[in-house]
C-alpha cells in the first residue's frame, strides 16, 4: 500500500527581505524506488518552484546533495523513502553558509581548506615528458585511493562535535587529506612540516573522538582509524620534536 | 553592474576546464574558471572506468602503440573523426597520464606475476612483466585491440579531478563555483567574455576576458532519461548557438551507454564487461555473442547499445514497471574483485537498486550517456566563427570522435586536449590583444537584465518551463533515440517547433528572487529546446547510418554522400530551425573508410577511394 508521506522542509531565502526562516510542510504519494532527489524535484516541480536543492550526480559521486534527514547527516541521492519514517525533515547543513531553504555553500569552506593544508602534492621535482612514470607499488595506490575517495559532502564536518564549537576546526575531512598525502611518497614533506599543519587544536588535536564522522561518511571511509593514527604520529612527532635524534620513533600511518 | 577583467575565462571548470586554465596560469596568465557547482562536483568525477592511453605496460596490453590507439579510435568513430585530432590525441595521451600521475593521481599499478583476469565471464591468467612492476596498469574496454585504459580502482574520474583541482588550487587559479554564464559577449567577429549569472545571489556580472573556453561538458540532461548528472544540461553550447555565428558540429551523434540501470539511469561503468561482465536476457542467456562473435559484450557503444534494443524488440527481454530491460552479470568475477576494483558499481548497486551484484544480476538498459556533437573547434581548439573563443573536452566538436565515442576516451580527451588547447591559448594569450568594446559588454549585460525581468514579470507569458521541458524530453527520445526514421524524426521537428514557441512565452511562478532555480531553468529552456531540434533537425537530414546515428530507413554508412561533418548555427534567434552546412570529416586519410570488424551493416564506398596520407602529415 503506497504511503503517504509528509515532509517539514526548512525555508529560507536570504536574498528576499520578505522571507523569514520557518519549516514548511509538504505531502506526496510514495513511489517505487522513491529517493529523495525524486522526491525534492518533484516537490519543485508540482507544487513549489521556489524550493532549493542541490544535486548534481544524483548517483552518490560527487557530494553534492549533503543535508541533515531526520537530524542526521547524509546524501539526500542515496536515501530511500522506504528507509524512512512517514515524517520526514529536512535542514541544510549547519557550519557551512546557507546560500537558501536547503541548499549551502560548501564550495568557499573547501577551497579555503585546500589553502590551509596546501592540499596537493609537494615536489622538488620538475615533470619531464619524455620520461617514463615513476614506479609505485599498487598496494600503495590502493592504499592513497582508500582515502582519496572523499567526496567533500561535509557530511562530517556537519555531524563533529569540534566543529560546531570551533568555527576553526579542520574537521575529518581535511586530516583526512592530510593523511592521504602522507602516504604518497609523491609528496615530499617532512613530519615537521605536516606537525605545523595540522599538530594543533584546530587540527588533530582537536578531535574529541566523538567519531560521528565515520557514523555519517557516505562513502564509509575509515576516519575512526585515520583520526586515531593521525593522533598518535602527531603526538610522537611532538614528542620527536624535543628528543634528540637516537630517541626519535616513526610512526607509520 | 559589476565587471571583471582576467587574460582567459574558463567557463566550467571540470577536467578540460581545469586543465586549460593551469597551462595558462603557469605560463603567468591570469586565469577565471567559473563554474556552476563546486569544482568537484563536475561530471567528470562521475566517469568510473578510465583513460585510454597506448602505455603498454600489462600484459593484455603488449604490443600497443599509439599506431594500434589511432586505428581503433578510427575505427570507433566509423570513420566520422578528424583524423589529424585522432593522431594528435593518440600521441599525447602516454604523457598526459604520466603527467597525472606526477601530480598525484594514485593509478593502478601493474602487480608482477600470474594474474587472473576475465574475459568474456571466463577466468584466464596472464604474466605481467616483473620489470614492469610499479607501472600504470591497464584494462579491457570496447572496441580496442589491447588493454589499453589506465585507471584508479572505478574512481578514474574523481581521482583524476581531484588531483587536478589540487593543482589548479597550487596554481592559484581562481575557481568561482555557483556561477553560470548565460551569454558570451561578443561583435559577430570576436568573442570578448561572457554574462555571468551568481547562483548564490542572482546578480549578474559581466566577464571580460581576451580569451574564453567553453568547456561545460554535454547536453544529456535535454534526454528524460540519461547518466549525466544533472548539471550536463548543455548550457555552454547554447551561449555559443545563440551567438549565431559560431556551430555546432555533428548534433545527431548522441551516445547511448548499454549499462544504465533500470530505474535511475544511473551509469554502471564499462569497465564491468572489460573485466569480464556478460549481459543476460530474460532467460538468463548470454546473447552478444550471437550478434558480434569476435567483441560480444566488447564491441563499441554503439553497436552493442543496438544490439541490445535489437534483442529486446524480438521479446526477450526483462518485463519490469519501468519498461523492458536486459541484465548484466558479473557475479562470477567474485566478492574480491567486485568489492574492491568495481566497488562504485557496488555502492550504486546497493544503494539505489538494493542488489548485490556479488550474487545478484544487474537491470540495464541503453541510455543516453555522451554527446559526440559539440562547439566546433579546428584542432587547436579554438571555435569556428569568433575569434578567441576555444572549447575543449565534451562541450566541444574538436573531433577525435566522429559518430561512436570509445569507452575511456571521453576522461582521456579532458586532459589530452586540455593539455593541448592549452598550449594554443597560451600561444594565443602571448601574441594577440583585444579591444574590449563596452557598447558590446552593455548591450549583453540588459540583454540578460530584460530576459531575467521578463520571466520574473510574465511578461512573455506564463508557460510553465517543467511543462515545456517535459514535451521536449517526449519528443526528442520519440525521433532521436537509439534507431531513428524519417517519419518520426520529422514529426519531431514539428513538434519541437511547436515547443519552441511555447519556450518563448515561460513565466515563472516563484518570485525569481536570489539563487532561484526555476528561473535557472527557464533561462535555457529556449536554448534547450534550440539544442534538441539540431539534434533531430541534423538526424532527419542524414540520410544514412553511422556509429551511434542508425536510420532504418538508411541502413548503410554511405560514405560517397555523407562522409562530412554537420555544422549547426542558428542564424535568427526567431529561426524554427539550425542553419546546416557540411564540411569534410577529415582533410587526411591516415586509414581510408573501411570496415569496423563489428556491428555489420553494408557501406556504400568513397570513388575514388582516398589515398592513405602518409602518418602525421598535415592538412
Amino acid at each position: 500500500m503506497a504511503r503517504m508521506l509528509k515532509f517539514n522542509i526548512f525555508r529560507y531565502n536570504p536574498q528576499d527581505p520578505n522571507s523569514v526562516p520557518h519549516m514548511q510542510a509538504y505531502t506526496i504519494d510514495e513511489t517505487e524506488s522513491m529517493t529523495l532527489f525524486i522526491v525534492l524535484n518533484r516537490l519543485r516541480e508540482e507544487q513549489d518552484p521556489s524550493l532549493q536543492f542541490d544535486f548534481s550526480c544524483r548517483a552518490g559521486i560527487c557530494g553534492a546533495c549533503g543535508m541533515v534527514i531526520n537530524g542526521r547527516p547524509g546524501l539526500a541521492c542515496h536515501t530511500k523513502t522506504k528507509d524512512l519514517p512517514e515524517e520526514i525533515t529536512l535542514m541544510p547543513l549547519p557550519i557551512f553558509k546557507l546560500m537558501g531553504d536547503l541548499s549551502v555553500d560548501t564550495g568557499t569552506w573547501f577551497r579555503a581548506m585546500y589553502k590551509k593544508i596546501e592540499s596537493w602534492c609537494h615536489t622538488k621535482k620538475v615533470f619531464d615528458p619524455a620520461a617514463q612514470e615513476e614506479r609505485m607499488d599498487n598496494a600503495v595506490a590502493e592504499a592513497i585511493y582508500e582515502l582519496d575517495r572523499c567526496v567533500e559532502c561535509g557530511c562530517c564536518v556537519a555531524a563533529c562535535g569540534t566543529a560546531l564549537m570551533r568555527e576553526d576546526f579542520l574537521g575529518a575531512t581535511t586530516l583526512n587529506r592530510v593523511a592521504r598525502f602522507m602516504l604518497d611518497p609523491r609528496d615530499e614533506r617532512t613530519e615537521k612540516e605536516y606537525f605545523d599543519i595540522i599538530g594543533t587544536d584546530e587540527g588533530i588535536f582537536g578531535c574529541m573522538g566523538l567519531l560521528a564522522c565515520q557514523d555519517v561518511c557516505p562513502k564509509y571511509l575509515p576516519l575512526q582509524d585515520v583520526l586515531g593514527k593521525l593522533r598518535k604520529k602527531m603526538a610522537f612527532a611532538a614528542v620527536n620534536n624535543i628528543l634528540p635524534s637516537f630517541l626519535r620513533k616513526d610512526i607509520k600511518l | 553592474m559589476n565587471i571583471i577583467q582576467t587574460d582567459l575565462l574558463c567557463v566550467g571548470a571540470g577536467l578540460a576546464g581545469e586543465r586549460v586554465a593551469i597551462e595558462a596560469a603557469d605560463n603567468g596568465f591570469s586565469v577565471i574558471c567559473l563554474s556552476i557547482v563546486p569544482a568537484r562536483r563536475s561530471h567528470s568525477s562521475a566517469a568510473q572506468g578510465g583513460m585510454q592511453a597506448a602505455l603498454g605496460n600489462s600484459a593484455m596490453g603488449e604490443g600497443d602503440s599509439p599506431d594500434v590507439h589511432f586505428a581503433d579510435t578510427v575505427k570507433g568513430s566509423d570513420w566520422g573523426c578528424d583524423q589529424e585530432v585522432a593522431r594528435l590525441f593518440v600521441d599525447a595521451a602516454p604523457v598526459a597520464m604520466r603527467q597525472m600521475a606526477f601530480w598525484g593521481v594514485p593509478w593502478n599499478r601493474v602487480v608482477p606475476g600470474e594474474q587472473t583476469y576475465y574475459k568474456g565471464g571466463k577466468p584466464f591468467t596472464a604474466f605481467e612483466k616483473p620489470e614492469n612492476e610499479g607501472l600504470i596498469h591497464s584494462r579491457n574496454f570496447g572496441g580496442t585491440a589491447k588493454w589499453r585504459t589506465c585507471y584508479t580502482s572505478d574512481g578514474t574520474g574523481h581521482c583524476v579531478l581531484y588531483t587536478l583541482d589540487n593543482r589548479a588550487a597550487q596554481m592559484g587559479v581562481s575557481v568561482v563555483d555557483k556561477v553560470e554564464a548565460i551569454a558570451l559577449i561578443h561583435d559577430g567577429a570576436v568573442c570578448m567574455g561572457a554574462i555571468a549569472r551568481c547562483l548564490k545571489t542572482g546578480e549578474l556580472t559581466a566577464y571580460l576576458a581576451r580569451a574564453t573556453l567553453v568547456a561545460t561538458g554535454g547536453f544529456g540532461r535535454i534526454y528524460r532519461e540519461s547518466t549525466n548528472a544533472v548539471i550536463c544540461d548543455g548550457g555552454g553550447l547554447i551561449t555559443a548557438l545563440d551567438t549565431g555565428v559560431v556551430p555546432l558540429g555533428n548534433m545527431e551523434a548522441v551516445q547511448f551507454h548499454p549499462t544504465g540501470i533500470v530505474p535511475t539511469d544511473i551509469l554502471v561503468t564499462e569497465g564491468c564487461r572489460g573485466d569480464g561482465g556478460t549481459l543476460l536476457d530474460k532467460n538468463e542467456y548470454r546473447f552478444m555473442p550471437d550478434y558480434e562473435p569476435e567483441k560480444a559484450e566488447l564491441a563499441s557503444r554503439d553497436v552493442v547499445s543496438r544490439r541490445m534494443t535489437e534483442h529486446m524488440r524480438k521479446g526477450l527481454g526483462v518485463p519490469s514497471p519501468y519498461g523492458d530491460h536486459l541484465w548484466l552479470d558479473i557475479r562470477h568475477l567474485g566478492e574480491h574483485h567486485i568489492r574492491t576494483k568495481l566497488r562504485e558499481v557496488d555502492e550504486i548497486c546497493q544503494s539505489f537498486l538494493g542488489v548485490d551484484p556479488v550474487h545478484q544480476l544487474i537491470p540495464v538498459r541503453p541510455t543516453q550517456h555522451y554527446s559526440m556533437a559539440g562547439v566546433r573547434t579546428n584542432s587547436d581548439g579554438a571555435a569556428y566563427g569568433l575569434k578567441g573563443l576555444f572549447s575543449a573536452g565534451e562541450a566541444a566538436c574538436w573531433d577525435m570522435h566522429g559518430f561512436n565515442r570509445l569507452g575511456g576516451t571521453s576522461l582521456a580527451e579532458t586532459v589530452v586536449a586540455g593539455m593541448h588547447v592549452g598550449g594554443t591559448v597560451v600561444e594565443f594569450l602571448s601574441g594577440t590583444e583585444t579591444t574590449f568594446k563596452t557598447e558590446c559588454m552593455r548591450d549583453a549585460y540588459r540583454k540578460q537584465e530584460d530576459r531575467i525581468k521578463a520571466l520574473i514579470h510574465g511578461s512573455n507569458g506564463r508557460e510553465n518551463v517543467y511543462g515545456v521541458r517535459n514535451a521536449m524530453f517526449d519528443t526528442i527520445m520519440k525521433g532521436a533515440g537509439i534507431f531513428r526514421n524519417g517519419t518520426d524524426l520529422q514529426e519531431s521537428v514539428d513538434k519541437l517547433t511547436e515547443i519552441l514557441a511555447r519556450a518563448r512565452k515561460v513565466g515563472l511562478k516563484s518570485n525569481g528572487l536570489g539563487a532561484n532555480q526555476e528561473l535557472s531553468l527557464a533561462l535555457k529552456i529556449e536554448g534547450q529546446v534550440k539544442l534538441a531540434q539540431c539534434v533531430c533537425f541534423a538526424a532527419l537530414n542524414r540520410t544514412e547510418s553511422r556509429g551511434a546515428h542508425t536510420r532504418e530507413d538508411f541502413p548503410e554508412r554511405n560514405d560517397r554522400d555523407w562522409l562530412n561533418r554537420t555544422l549547426a548555427t542558428w542564424a535568427k534567434p526567431d529561426d524554427v530551425v539550425p542553419t546546416l552546412n557540411y564540411e569534410p570529416a577529415t582533410k587526411v586519410f591516415e586509414i581510408p573508410p573501411g570496415e569496423r570488424g563489428y556491428g555489420g551493416g553494408k557501406i556504400i564506398p568513397l570513388e575514388p577511394a582516398p589515398e592513405a596520407t602518409p602518418k602525421n602529415k598535415k592538412a
